[in-house]
């Protein structure tokens, strides 16, 4: 269709099964660090490491105690969300009366901390990490040949995305996040323990960034900078969708990963930029983000 | 206000209490009892210390001293949100309408405080718009209606000590009527009620006792029987 162009249909449905990917990373890492700005007021920069120690515990698992796959999944971002939660307990918590510098101070310096422990420990050559095998192969869908990996990726975020929606817009556990996000006084004046909320929303944005990390060990290298290299990219995704909304931080993380595939295609030399040029535009016409509300 | 606590009877017994906003010292040793079953409000013209009186009770000022003793338990040193389990239902001045959740999620939000609270059936009976409005965004609500769902959702908990902020304020004399039915209605039933007014007329006919605040401590009390007798105290405090 686009041949004219020096394009071939391969070469654009493979740059969008890799935009769908990467954007359903963006995604599920934009929507934990929504939730957890809402609650806490601080723009989480451990994000990222976080994210990398969902990958290096699925590794480490593997390695040196046989933990598999699946055993990961469920396992890394719970032990992610335990350090996430001693993390609020013992460092952010001091922070939520301060300005939001003292808390990306705070958490930018746990972040470099985390990161240069683990390139200590593992160096930053990478590690491998190999597809399940129930997940090998590829399935071919007539015009594509898709990688069945690729596929369980971009479906186990969404329906991880899907749900924590459903659980914050649905549930009356969510209805306490909201309210909590809006006047957290409030709720606390009639009756509901905020700080153990605020913990375990922290933990939860963490856990969430772990399970991320895992699903990403098979495609990239496990590796200490993996999370910082890609966290810029969400920052960005995040400040496009405005951190008002939570299915807006899903659809923006999704959608820019297509723009960015597509970019691949069409002006390969603008995709590293293009969200950022996107970013750029929004914050002239739209300060607040696509979904967000002003302050 | 130098008797012994009587468990049998007060409810609420506030000694001795200062609060802070920051470098501002807000209340100068506020001293009041409220009795189980009674309505009582507190006066006094803008800045005298009302909404804070109320926030101070359930812990919601930067510091506080003194004491606020709630059913024979000191609560002082206690966090916001074990006091409110205590019993008490809070109605803030400015509603508190969360608009990120709708009619009945604000409505169905506060947890349970006590038992014997009212069933939401029976709470959209006593406010219809309510119920006809359930899935509207909380804050799309007109004022009156969001005073309603203010009160409402306090109902349904079994908080037996209601604080009540200036339910009135900016309401067309149609609600503010009704606002005073639903209040006799809750006294009626045994509810215990504080009510922080700068509208005398509003709390005039329901209070038991009124207590007249100025600069952040209490410079009078007067009960309901002898209003007459103490009305030109009143006019001067209060300008009414």
């Amino acid at each position: 269709m686009f041949e004219w162009l020096g394009i071939t249909p391969q070469g654009l449905y493979g740059q969008l099964l890799v935009g769908l990917i990467n954007g359903s990373f963006y995604a599920t890492l934009s929507l934990g660090l929504a939730v957890i700005f809402g609650l806490l007021n601080i723009v989480n920069f451990t994000h990222g490491a976080q994210y990398m120690m969902g990958a290096f515990v699925a590794w480490m698992g593997l390695r040196y105690f046989g933990v598999n796959y699946w055993w990961s999944l469920i396992l890394a971002p719970l032990a992610v969300g335990v350090v996430g939660i001693v993390l609020e307990l013992t460092l952010l918590r001091r922070l939520y009366r301060m300005d939001h510098l003292y808390g990306l101070l705070l958490t930018f310096g746990l972040a470099l901390i985390i990161e240069g422990g683990f390139r200590q420990a593992f160096g930053i050559s990478g590690e491998q990490y190999d597809i399940p095998e129930a997940l090998t192969g590829a399935t071919n869908l007539g015009f594509i040949f898709l990688p069945n990996y690729r596929a369980w990726v971009v479906a186990a975020s969404l329906v991880v995305c899907f749900f924590a929606w459903f659980v914050i817009e649905r549930t009356k556990l969510g209805a306490y996040l909201r309210a909590g996000t809006e006047n957290p006084q409030l709720l606390q004046a009639f009756g509901v323990n905020v700080p153990v909320l605020v913990t375990l929303t922290y933990g939860f944005g963490a856990a969430l960034a772990g399970f991320a990390g895992v699903l990403a060990a098979p495609i990239f290298q496990v590796n200490p900078v993996m999370g910082s290299n890609l966290l810029i990219v969400v920052f960005a995704v995040v400040v496009i969708g405005g951190l008002g909304s939570i299915l807006g931080s899903i659809l923006t993380g999704v959608g820019l990963g297509l723009i960015e595939g597509l970019t691949k295609v069409f002006y390969p030399e603008g995709s590293s930029v293009v969200i950022f040029v996107i970013m750029a535009v929004i914050l002239l016409i739209r300060p607040a983000g696509l979904f967000g509300k002003e302050k | 206000m130098t008797s012994a606590f009587r468990p049998d009877t007060e409810l609420l017994r506030v000694t001795g209490l200062h609060a802070f906003y920051g470098e501002s010292h807000v209340l100068h040793g506020m001293d009041f009892t409220v009795n189980k079953g009674e309505v009582v409000s507190l006066l006094g013209r803008n800045g005298s210390g009302r909404t804070t009186t109320l926030r101070a009770v359930l812990g919601l000022v930067e510091k506080r001293s003194g004491s606020v003793m709630v059913n024979g338990r000191e609560t002082i040193a206690m966090p916001t949100y074990r006091i409110a389990r205590l019993g008490i239902g809070y109605c803030p001045e400015e509603r508190g309408i969360f608009s990120s959740l709708n009619v009945e999620e604000n409505l169905l939000l506060p947890p349970l405080v006590g038992s014997g609270g009212m069933g939401v059936e029976e709470i959209y009976e006593m406010f219809p718009n309510l119920a006809e409005r359930k899935r509207s965004q909380g804050t799309r609500l007109s004022g009156g209606e969001q005073q309603m769902l203010a009160l409402a959702r306090i109902l349904r908990t079994g908080a037996r000590l209601l604080l009540l902020d200036e339910i009135t304020e900016g309401l067309a004399p149609v609600i503010v009527q009704a606002l005073a039915r639903a209040i006799e209605n809750l006294k009626a039933r045994g509810m215990t009620l504080v009510l922080g007014e700068q509208n005398f007329r509003f709390v005039e006919p329901l209070a038991d006792r009124h207590y007249v605040i100025e600069h952040g401590r209490v410079a009078e009390m007067v009960k309901k029987d002898e209003l007459q007798a103490k009305q030109g105290l009143l006019h001067q405090y209060l300008g009414v």
